[in-house]
């Protein structure tokens, strides 16, 4: 049996996203700026798509800008208010646990003279208000904080930081702007950009079954913006470049269907991670949730097993059938353990001895419960390789 | 990433375990990222008989302790001493670069253990 628990890297395309997407790869194939009614047809795709988008985060249609995925939704965002508001200010506000296209961007903008504060985060991955309110001066334009992690899925005080910022804003920092990342968090969670005063907010297409490739930065009506592309006048001016229409229609499409079955997905999606993390337990002992299960989105279950290799665990597991991720350092070629669990204050051990289980809609229990048995097996085999004493600190002769 | 016979070693790893009254132990820790491989070895003459491990850590350092058993048990002492880091990643196909240390870790243990051989 094959079974995929890793939706927070990637997911598969919903089949009415593709049935939805295909005839603009050979029949609507109009470059979506072109007058004639192949162009025509091509643009009100899009537009239909932006709609649904906007539906989603309760934004308006012409608030939506299409981009290749988070990763420029996120650049677009951080670097495109740092340059459009720099004479206000030089100061920007993000956390330790954002995504790296967050971290990158802020440390490129320190490269040029901008100051960052990355605000610490508590053992469950949170930011406070507090911090917040303490690092904010009359010198800050920006905070960053992303609404849900890719690692643990702990959800983020919104609502007190998007308070906290409007409350600045009033009194000191007249040009602040609140971005967050909601790439993980869109479509699985309610989000109401106007509700919580969000200024602007990064979606990704293939992280709720659309395809690859394509994203959307929510930027709020009146907002300045500087530009990452140059070229053609696309998206209202700001961001340049042939409209990838295939996978805009896909990202509506996907967007629509998270919207409509949101209250069911969240659902079924909670009750099979709860399901996987309680027979986890139960087969095997001295495992530890790495989450705020308080605040956490539905479909991610980030544990930590206790003298165990999270790598070891993974390529166990993938020779199962069962595919997963880790924060154990060199996994994928990176020597660098997971930037978030070490902010977590997560020991060396721990963070080594992590997995992250991420499930999405169609995630079945069978597939939960294969899952379970392969990771239970493997756990067993691996304990019984473990040596039964302490390391000896020097080499030692035997009597 | 990793060559299939790696992933074999993974799956089905050898001489998993400890001798009860080793001749020699090679207990060795990477500081660095924590992995440990400790091996137990018998010799009986100037042949190294029987071989145990136990290994704690990321697949190749897993894959390459289970390889090295399989190269020494039933050889000569004098040709384990020679065996290198070389032959262990051309028994286990290919490592990745920066998981060649497990091998140098798998190597390690076995010269610990040849150097405190019970006289």
């Amino acid at each position: 049996m094959r079974v995929y628990l890793d939706n927070s890297a990637t997911t598969p395309v919903a089949p009415e996203v593709l049935d939805a997407m295909l005839p603009y790869f050979s029949e609507e194939i109009g470059n979506a700026q072109s007058v004639h009614s192949y162009g025509q047809r091509a643009k009100s795709a899009i537009e239909k798509a932006r709609r649904h988008v906007a539906e989603l985060i309760n934004a308006t249609p012409t608030e939506i800008v299409f981009t290749s995925g988070g990763t420029e939704a996120d650049n677009l965002a951080v670097r495109g208010v740092a340059e459009a508001h720099r004479e206000h200010g030089r100061h920007i506000i993000t956390s330790k646990i954002e995504h790296p296209a967050i971290l990158a961007t802020c440390e490129s903008l320190e490269r040029e003279g901008f100051r960052v504060t990355y605000l610490p985060v508590s053992s469950n991955g949170r930011v406070t208000a507090a911090d917040l309110r303490a690092a904010i001066s009359n010198d800050t334009i920006l905070v960053s904080v992303m609404h849900a992690n890719n690692e643990t899925g702990t959800i983020q005080p919104i609502e007190e930081i998007s308070a906290t910022v409007a409350e600045a804003r009033a009194n000191r920092a007249a040009h602040l702007h609140f971005h967050t990342d909601a790439v993980q968090s869109a479509g699985k969670i309610t989000i109401d950009v106007k509700g919580l005063g969000i200024d602007l907010l990064s979606m990704s297409g293939h992280k709720i079954h659309g395809p690859k490739g394509v994203g959307a930065l929510y930027v709020r009506k009146g907002t300045r913006l500087s530009k990452l592309l140059y070229g053609g006048h696309h998206e209202r001016d700001r961001r340049a470049g042939t409209e990838n229409v295939p996978g805009i229609v896909g990202f509506g499409t996907a967007a629509q269907l998270a919207r409509v079955h949101l209250s069911e997905r969240q659902a079924s999606m909670r009750e099979l991670r709860d399901h996987l993390e309680r027979q986890i337990a139960d087969a095997v002992q001295e495992v530890r949730i790495n989450s705020d299960v308080e605040h956490r989105v539905p479909n991610i279950s980030n544990l930590s097993f206790d003298g165990m290799d999270g790598e070891s665990l993974l390529i166990a597991l993938d020779l199962k059938g069962v595919a997963v991720s880790t924060g154990s350092a060199c996994a994928s070629g990176s020597l660098e353990p997971s930037h978030v669990l070490q902010a977590m204050g997560l020991t060396r051990e721990r963070v080594r001895g992590s997995l992250r289980f991420s499930l999405s809609a169609f995630t079945t229990s069978e597939e939960i419960d294969y899952a379970v048995a392969a990771l239970t097996e493997t756990i067993i085999r691996l304990r019984e390789m473990i040596p039964n004493d302490e390391p000896k600190t020097a080499k030692l002769a035997l009597q | 990433m990793y060559t299939p016979q790696v992933a074999d070693h993974i799956a089905h790893p050898r001489n998993v375990g400890e001798l009860e009254n080793p001749s020699g132990v090679g207990d060795v820790t990477n500081e660095v990222c924590l992995d440990r491989i400790k091996l137990t070895i018998a010799v009986d003459g100037a042949k190294l008989t029987q071989a145990k491990v136990k290994a704690q850590g990321c697949p190749p350092t897993i894959a390459a302790a289970s390889a090295l058993t399989e190269l020494i048990i039933g050889r000569s002492i004098a040709d384990v001493r020679s065996i290198a880091r070389k032959d262990l990643i051309d028994s286990l196909g290919r490592l990745p670069a920066a998981k060649m240390h497990c091998a140098s870790l798998a190597i390690d243990a076995l010269r610990a253990a040849i150097d405190n051989l019970k006289a």
